[in-house]
């Protein structure tokens, strides 16, 4: 066990834990942020997506040693009340069907929204092809990603 | 309007009191499960709330609480079973808090995500619910003021009386109105006055999902409760020999490594487990367990043969091709039809096992002390859970308590509760409170698969292309996919089905639109190939069949009705207006009728980059009255897409009983990418009675799909999954 400071939704928390400890079982279990998700624990599905410096990144693969002064946003810390045009946009389209996939296609979406306001499909595709949803939205969530582009541009 | 008897008393599910069920609820609520939905609601909270019965309270502000009786997969019936509710009840739907009932059926009845049969059993009960409430309302108006109740009219949640002007809010009146006898007849709307059913309704929990609030049976958690992970054998066929957990339980943070037997004294049906016996771990935090859990090392034994995916494909293929099989239906004289045909069509098709591949992987908490036991999770099954949990604990099935969480999907997985009965054993075993968690590959190889299938159809075209015969031989592990008097049973004058299951002890279950899933795709595929051989038109060919099956039917037991089924195909034959695709467009179509609904698709292929890719799908839909549109449209888009991921990719494949895929590196959902740019979908407006959505438009779209690529690409797919048939979409 070890101790480490780190940085999530602009507050700076201390976990004691081991250091190869996923930062999504610290998310879930230490800090009781239970909004990303666990979906395959090798960085396939795209359930377990965050931000790290601004950057979409697989929380389940990302030892918590590894993190640093990197700050980690989540799904709670995008927004205060779902606010962030991508949450927006996602509401608007109504897009989850069992949701549990969905923080994760929206940190993806918010992702790519801040480096590519105006994303192609093939963008957004590029972006998103490392989130599945078995419930089939895709159809929904690239409606929502351009909604939510032209909102913000 | 329409007058019904309720059929119900004081005793029944409708006038049940909280003291009744609520024995069950005593002392334990989740931070979420009674924490109302999100939706925006206007008015302040009230100060009390007044159960009407057992789906609607209301506050003495004038809110309304509706209980959702049924679990939520995705299936959106947390949101369009409440609008059913306040339809009757007539009250504003900015005004209503929805909240997911728990498992009591001595209140709501039928509480099971299954079968897309939510909308269409519970229709009737979920109208009389607010239908009661909303004359006890009106009943306790007319008492205040006098009058007869006959007099009053209500609507959006206000109470009026035109003789006197007067007028009086439910919340008001709400207290009085708990105390009154339901009416032996109670009057239903005429659906021409639905407000809300009909109205493109937003998901209740939209707002909590995208802000990622507690929801999930993953997310549950209890002050105390440990972390557990279970290890099940890695091929079926094996069992425990033996292990040596010392080294692992003096890992940091692991309290317990033991056997757990899970099986229950006399398994029900939702008790399909290829692993009864499995080893437990039990320790402070989910990493902490998963690394114990992959450092113990568990000597297996064989315990019966192992299967493998080149022996049992052999043994389908032998069953369709020269096994004896049961005749499910005969009609005139097949044998006779053959021999005179000018023409026989005779293909073969199969499909792999599938897993469900539910985005949560199956979790369960449980606290389980010598009284008492609560179980709390997603479970599509709560009822079953309770009874099979019982057996295997010892308790009584009134000392159980069981709660829905909402569900990272279902897809027919969560139909078999084994793994709640996983964390019942096991939060016995340690006498502490216990949340029981799968990895992915915990997930993906314990079983209850979608059975892998075969189907040999054969057709028999006379000299002037009339179908004069038709032969099926259904075979699957566990389970037949013959549905013997579907479609085109009753349209063809010479007709044998026949089915067999062939074993194995690779356990198999539902799985999304259970048989039809397979057959469907064969059955129009086929059906595609035979009116190309008869020289027809796909959709001309079998608007013919339904012709003869409307006016003349064959046999008496036909499960469908010809002129609806006709009726989406003549509808999507005119919306995507079949016959004039424009140039670079492929086109496959296929019907087909499941769960109640009718569905029929045309698939649009174009090549890009000289690889075919699924453009548009349009979509045709008879189920009735449509409760809530926007959930409506996001099934079927759903279905479509989850229905070509899986022909095109879906297989999971054994060896020595032990599943050759376990992630997502090997195992390949659709993606983004892969999806159709558009979905356009329309519905047959005949105001019948309303039937489910979940699964109805997955089964044919194989089919269109099918038809579509071999437009494109001049080759017939017989075998899923299509993408390893030297077929790559873009």
């Amino acid at each position: 066990m070890a101790t480490y400071k780190i940085k999530v939704n602009g507050k700076v928390h201390q976990v004691d834990v081991e250091p190869d400890t996923p930062i999504l079982w610290v998310l879930r279990d230490n800090l009781d942020l239970v909004g990303t998700k666990f979906g395959c624990g090798i960085a396939l599905c795209g359930a377990c997506t965050v931000h790290l410096n601004g950057n979409a990144a697989r929380s389940c693969s990302l030892p918590i040693s590894a993190v640093g002064e990197q700050e980690i946003v989540t799904i709670e810390g995008l927004s205060e009340k779902a606010e962030h045009a991508v949450q927006q946009a996602w509401l608007e389209h109504d897009v989850p069907q069992c949701g549990y996939c969905q923080a994760g296609q929206i940190m993806s979406a918010a992702s790519l929204l801040s480096q590519n306001p105006n994303p192609t499909d093939q963008d957004i595709d590029d972006a998103m092809n490392g989130n599945i949803c078995r419930c089939g939205t895709y159809v929904r969530i690239k409606a929502a990603i351009k909604t939510a582009a032209s909102k913000m541009s | 309007m329409t007058l019904i008897k309720t059929k119900y008393n004081r005793r029944s599910f409708l006038k049940v009191s909280s003291a009744a069920g609520g024995g069950l609820m005593i002392g334990f609520n989740w931070l979420a499960s009674c924490q109302p939905a999100d939706k925006p609601v206007t008015k302040a909270p009230p100060k009390e709330w007044f159960e009407i019965n057992a789906f609607v309270k209301i506050g003495d502000n004038g809110q309304v609480t509706i209980m959702s009786p049924n679990p939520e997969i995705g299936q959106n019936v947390k949101t369009s079973m409440p609008m059913i509710v306040a339809e009757e009840l007539d009250v504003n739907w900015s005004d209503v808090i929805v909240e997911q009932a728990h498992l009591s059926t001595i209140k709501y009845k039928r509480q099971i995500a299954g079968g897309s049969q939510s909308i269409r059993a519970g229709w009737e009960s979920l109208r009389m619910a607010g239908a009661t409430a909303k004359r006890l309302l009106m009943e306790a108006a007319a008492k205040q003021w006098e009058v007869p109740v006959t007099e009053l009219t209500a609507e959006n949640g206000v109470i009026s009386h035109a003789g006197s002007g007067k007028s009086i809010g439910y919340g008001e009146v709400a207290s009085a109105a708990a105390k009154i006898e339901i009416p032996e007849k109670i009057e239903l709307k005429d659906p021409k006055d639905f407000k809300i059913i009909g109205k493109a309704t937003k998901n209740v929990d939209g707002k909590k999902i995208v802000t990622g609030q507690r929801l999930f049976g993953l997310d549950f958690k209890k002050e105390g409760m440990l972390y557990a992970m279970i290890i099940h054998a890695p091929a079926f066929g094996m069992k425990i020999k033996d292990y040596d957990a010392s080294e692992v339980k003096s890992m940091p943070g692991i309290k317990d490594v033991f056997t757990v037997q899970t099986a229950p004294e006399e398994p029900q049906w939702s008790d399909v487990n290829g692993f009864p016996e499995l080893v437990a771990i039990v320790g402070e935090s989910t990493w902490q367990v998963m690394k114990a859990k992959k450092a113990l090392k568990v000597n297996w034994e064989q315990d019966s043969a192992p299967d493998s995916t080149d022996d049992y494909v052999a043994r389908l293929d032998k069953a369709v091709n020269s096994g004896e099989m049961e005749v499910a239906r005969k009609d005139g004289d097949p044998e006779t039809a053959f021999k005179n045909a000018a023409k026989i069509v005779e293909k073969t098709y199969s499909a792999p096992f599938l897993p469900h591949n539910t985005m949560e992987p199956m979790n369960f908490f449980a606290d389980v002390t010598s009284e008492k036991a609560d179980l709390i999770g997603p479970i599509q099954t709560p009822e079953s859970l309770r009874k099979s949990a019982s057996m295997l604990l010892g308790l009584s099935e009134d000392n159980i308590n069981v709660e829905m969480t909402r569900m990272g999907g279902g897809f027919g997985r969560r139909l078999y509760g084994n793994f709640g009965l996983e964390a019942a054993a096991i939060s016995q075993k340690m006498g502490a409170p216990i949340k029981m968690i799968y990895t992915r590959e915990d997930d993906m190889t314990q079983g209850t698969y979608r059975p892998a299938y075969n189907v040999k159809y054969r057709a028999a075209l006379d000299a002037n292309n009339e179908l004069i015969g038709f032969h099926i031989k259904a075979a699957g592990i566990q389970d037949s996919p013959l549905f013997a008097n579907r479609f085109p049973a009753g349209a063809v004058e010479n007709y044998l089905a026949e089915g067999t299951r062939i074993d194995s002890n690779i356990s198999t279950g539902a799985w999304r639109a259970p048989r039809s899933n397979f057959v469907a795709g064969a059955e129009q595929s086929f059906l595609d190939e035979v009116a190309e051989a008869a020289g027809k038109d796909p959709v001309t060919f079998r608007l013919e069949l339904f012709e003869k099956s409307i006016n003349n039917p064959v046999g008496e037991k036909n499960d469908y009705e010809a002129e609806r089924y006709a009726g989406v195909l003549k509808l999507l034959k005119e919306k995507a207006n079949w016959g004039k695709e424009a140039p670079g467009v492929y086109r496959g179509i296929s019907a087909y009728f499941c769960h109640n609904s009718y569905v029929g698709q045309v698939v649009d292929v174009v090549i890009e980059n000289n690889k075919p890719k699924v453009q548009k799908v349009w979509c045709a839909v008879d189920c009735g009255i449509v409760v809530n549109p926007e959930g409506a449209l996001n099934q079927i888009e759903g279905g479509i897409v989850d229905g070509i991921g899986h022909a095109m990719y879906g297989a999971i494949t054994f060896k020595g009983g032990s599943a050759e895929q376990s992630n997502f590196d090997k195992y390949r959902l659709i993606r983004h990418s892969e999806a159709p740019a558009e979905v356009e979908v329309f519905f047959v407006e005949n105001g019948l009675h309303p039937t489910g959505l979940g699964e109805p438009s997955l089964p044919p779209v194989m089919a269109a799909l099918a038809n579509a690529m071999y437009k494109a690409t001049g080759k017939r797919l017989y075998s899923q999954p299509f993408a390893q048939k030297d077929i790559v979409t873009g």
